[in-house]
């Protein structure tokens, strides 16, 4: 890392604050000012708790050449390097979490604010639509904007582990699959769209606490 | 605007400096990625408690033991301050110190040292008052944190939609993303397994009940061993205390370790054992895991209230004795000054400057103090309450975990694998010992206002040693389910055991008398005298006259009568609304299969919109009586 030269300017620090969930402990850096794109997100809240220096954490992800200030902003970090930290290693959901928040055009690599995005979704302080809405992309393994009897048994199969005993039988499978869309779809399309899962997700206990990263 | 902007930057700056100083975030945060969430919830729990018992602490330290410290009459000035002559030359051994005899009984840290003056110091700081007032705020405080937590809690728990989403919830929500160990995921992954093929299985058959009369003859036998198992308990306790006041009339030096520690050690040895004990009955009754685990629960706390019971009715025992003891000491204190006095002027007689009457404090003959015994027993309960931890995790966890690891070379079976293996972190188990532990601080502080702060030193420590210990000794568990809403059934159960802990000492406060020798209340009848006291002498006239009326009988009926009305009220409206929910839920079931029947039939065509009329006035409002109605666009082409 570099010395002096590797603080972020307050007024860029301020922006990011204000467009994520994060705290400054959360992003900590230094860098004249930088071009910052516009997000769909709703503006945030305040706070969140103590965890170390997302920047530093990106920083650690780049060959030693490429981690300047100016660099590190604009440059994207491959998807398989994003794979190794050990906060996504052991979810199974690690690809589709990269995916979902790249915003290359081949979906396959994240930069800094990609990074920051993932983080802020993740962390404490995000609401539960927020959460919710980036599940349901995360969960839509087809892209095609709704959950399908393909999605889920995709979705069933994540779950229940690598090993080819763990899994579950064909007609275990259907009758999950059957259980799971009388339960969830209203409209009885044979699949759930975005406002029928988060109708699912709003009235769970503990959707929120256990949909978190913490770096 | 220039404000508003500075306002926001400096709100979010203090939200900044409020998020760093939370304590404990990283190391909390490593278990949570080892271990999950649910084990993670327990270093939670105790970090909220370490916060409640630091205000505790703050309250009793700057109110009570440093006024006392800095204004009070110095130690060896007065009677109650001073270690007995006969007690004076091993007051600073270590035997006795750690027993909180001899010199640390008289200090600060009990009752019995504080002086019953009206007002100390230059700033006339009324001790008596501020020590009654800040034992009533410290139990108040707690209730009010306890409370604000658990209605915290309630608002997360989304209505209580238990079943309805059962298997959506199981898929969508049931992965931890906080697991960062693989092998931790890989228990999880199991776990989600079993869960999903028990719910497709109990789904798919209906529960074919086999051997029902077997299954109810084996869950009565366990329970009646459970009963047994109770009353075997409490019996022990009853007569360990028997058995140590019969201790205390004997000589200290003729007594082992042991002896002198005995009723700690059993309950101690009692709350460590019994509990495996109904782990073992449960084997017979066969329930499922989560059921059984909230039997067992149910049964650990019984135990541990009943001890704790058992312990106070013991102590209540050898309250009354004390104070019997003191009538016969009063008698002879009398008696002693007389002779006294008589032996002054005798010694006066021949010549009639002599030297002025004085007797050093430490040969003035002491009355019994009840309140310092108590306060001296919930101190040295949680001292041995503590030892008895640790030494429990070090060679319960630690050792074991060495031995497995060393000794798995030279031995025949697999040791990792089969018995005894590596010890899984029993959440349960601890977060009651905390529970327990917190309720003997909440009654014991009252008599010994240093018992707040040795809790801090003690939660403290544990913070550091429990989580090495988890790190170091532990696994993840195998069978991982999450009893979510635990969350709040231990905040209920903290509630409970704040309310039982505040009442003996209530009662103690309202119906015994202060000890005449000792404390901030002796010579008063009662202890909430002080109050009546501080009317009298720091008020206006016509302020205790408005008291005085506003606690006319008549007057606190009506209010109570009003209070027991709202509560009716407020329970009567909350059962309305949750009928009116279900009925909404049952229309929305109804509309589904309505559209669901409709669709099938449905081949394209124009837009279909379908109204509904309402006839409550559950959607429409300030329209009474009328029919309101909702237009919703069903199919478009």
């Amino acid at each position: 890392m570099g010395g002096s030269g590797s603080r972020l300017s307050k007024e860029l620090l301020a922006e990011y604050q204000d467009l994520t969930f994060l705290t400054k402990q959360e992003i900590i850096l230094g860098a004249p000012d930088a071009h910052r794109r516009a997000t769909s997100q709703p503006p945030p809240g305040l706070g969140a708790p103590l965890a170390p220096a997302a920047h530093r954490r990106f920083c650690e992800l780049l060959p030693q050449e490429h981690r300047s200030m100016e660099e590190s902003l604009q440059i994207r970090v491959s998807l398989e390097q994003i794979l190794s930290l050990p906060e996504l290693k052991a979810n199974p959901f690690k690809e589709r979490i990269c995916k979902v928040f790249s915003t290359s055009p081949a979906r396959d690599s994240l930069s800094f604010e990609d990074f920051l995005d993932l983080l802020s979704v993740f962390s404490d302080t995000a609401t539960p639509d927020i959460k919710s809405h980036y599940a349901f992309r995360i969960f839509d393994f087809d892209d095609d904007g709704t959950l399908n009897r393909e999605d889920l048994s995709q979705l069933v199969n994540c779950l229940t582990g690598q090993g080819e005993d763990t899994r579950l039988s064909a007609s275990e499978m259907k009758q999950l699959i059957d259980n799971i869309l009388e339960e969830s779809d209203i409209d009885r399309d044979g699949t759930i769209n975005l406002s029928e899962f988060q109708h699912v997700i709003s009235r769970s206990p503990d959707f929120a606490s256990s949909f978190k990263i913490v770096l | 605007m220039m404000m508003a902007k500075k306002w926001a930057k400096f709100l979010r700056d203090f939200e900044n400096f409020k998020a760093a100083c939370i304590p404990w975030e990283n190391k909390i945060k490593a278990i949570e990625s080892q271990f999950g969430s649910s084990v993670a919830s327990y270093f939670l729990f105790l970090r909220w408690m370490y916060g409640v018992n630091m205000v505790l602490f703050i309250l009793t330290f700057s109110l009570i033991m440093l006024p006392e410290y800095l204004w009070g009459l110095p130690y060896g000035s007065l009677p109650r301050k001073t270690v007995p002559r006969a007690e004076e030359a091993s007051a600073a051994n270590f035997g006795v110190l750690y027993d909180f005899n001899g010199l640390a009984q008289y200090s600060v840290l009990f009752y019995g040292y504080y002086d019953n003056k009206r007002t100390i110091g230059w700033m006339n700081f009324r001790l008596p008052l501020s020590y009654f007032l800040v034992g009533i705020m410290c139990i108040g405080y707690s209730f009010l944190v306890v409370l604000k937590a658990m209605t915290k809690n309630i608002g997360d728990d989304g209505g209580g939609d238990d079943n309805t989403f059962n298997f959506s919830w199981k898929v969508f929500t049931s992965w931890d993303y906080l697991i960062g160990n693989p092998e931790t995921a890989d228990n999880k992954f199991n776990s989600i397994t079993m869960n999903f093929k028990e719910a497709i299985i109990e789904e798919r058959a209906a529960q074919v009940e086999e051997n029902v009369h077997l299954i109810r003859f084996l869950r009565f036998l366990a329970n009646f061993f459970v009963f047994l198992t109770l009353g075997g308990s409490g019996y022990l306790i009853f007569w360990a205390v028997k058995r140590s006041q019969e201790f205390a009339q004997q000589d200290p030096d003729t007594l082992g370790w042991w002896e002198k520690n005995e009723m700690n050690m059993v309950m101690s040895l009692l709350g460590m054992f019994c509990p495996t004990l109904f782990d073992l009955f449960a084997e017979l009754e066969d329930y499922h895991p989560l059921i059984a685990l909230k039997w067992l629960l149910g049964r650990i706390f019984a135990l541990l209230l009943g001890n704790l019971y058992v312990f106070i009715l013991a102590l209540m025992d050898e309250i009354n004795n004390k104070i019997e003891e003191e009538k016969l000491v009063k008698a002879n204190i009398t008696l002693w000054e007389a002779n006294m006095i008589k032996a002054y002027n005798a010694s006066l007689s021949g010549n009639s400057t002599g030297p002025p009457f004085f007797v050093h404090p430490a040969d003035v003959p002491r009355g019994p103090c009840w309140e310092t015994m108590v306060g001296q027993e919930f101190v040295r309960l949680t001292v041995s309450d503590v030892l008895t931890t640790y030494v429990t995790i070090l060679i319960g966890d630690f050792l074991r975990a060495c031995f497995v690891r060393f000794c798995n070379y030279c031995w025949c079976w697999d040791l990792e694998y089969g018995y005894p293996s590596y010890t899984e972190f029993d959440i349960s188990g601890n977060v009651l010992a905390l529970i327990f532990n917190q309720g003997m601080i909440w009654m014991g502080s009252f008599f010994a206002p240093s018992l707040p702060g040795i809790n801090i030193l003690r939660l403290h420590t544990s913070m550091y040693f429990q989580c090495w210990a988890v790190m170091c000794c532990n696994v993840p568990e195998a069978r991982v389910f999450k009893a979510s809403r635990s969350n709040n059934f231990y905040l209920g159960m903290l509630l409970l055991i704040l309310f039982l802990s505040t009442m003996p000492v209530l009662y103690m406060i309202v119906s015994l008398p202060p000890s005449f020798d000792c404390g901030p209340f002796s010579g008063k009848n009662r202890m909430f005298e002080v109050i009546g006291e501080t009317l009298e002498h720091d008020f206006p006239s016509w302020m205790a006259k408005i008291l005085r009326q506003l606690s006319n009988p008549g007057l606190v009926i009506a209010v109570v009568l009003v209070m027991a009305l709202t509560i009716y009220y407020l329970n009567a409206t909350a059962k309305g609304q949750k009928a009116a929910n279900l009925d909404l839920k049952k229309k929305m079931k109804q509309l589904q299969l309505l559209v669901a029947s409709s669709f099938q039939s449905y081949a394209g065509g124009p837009e279909v919109l379908l109204t509904l009329r309402f006839k409550t006035n559950d959607f429409c409002k300030g329209q009474e009586h009328k029919h309101c109605e909702v237009t919703v666009p069903l199919f478009s082409p």
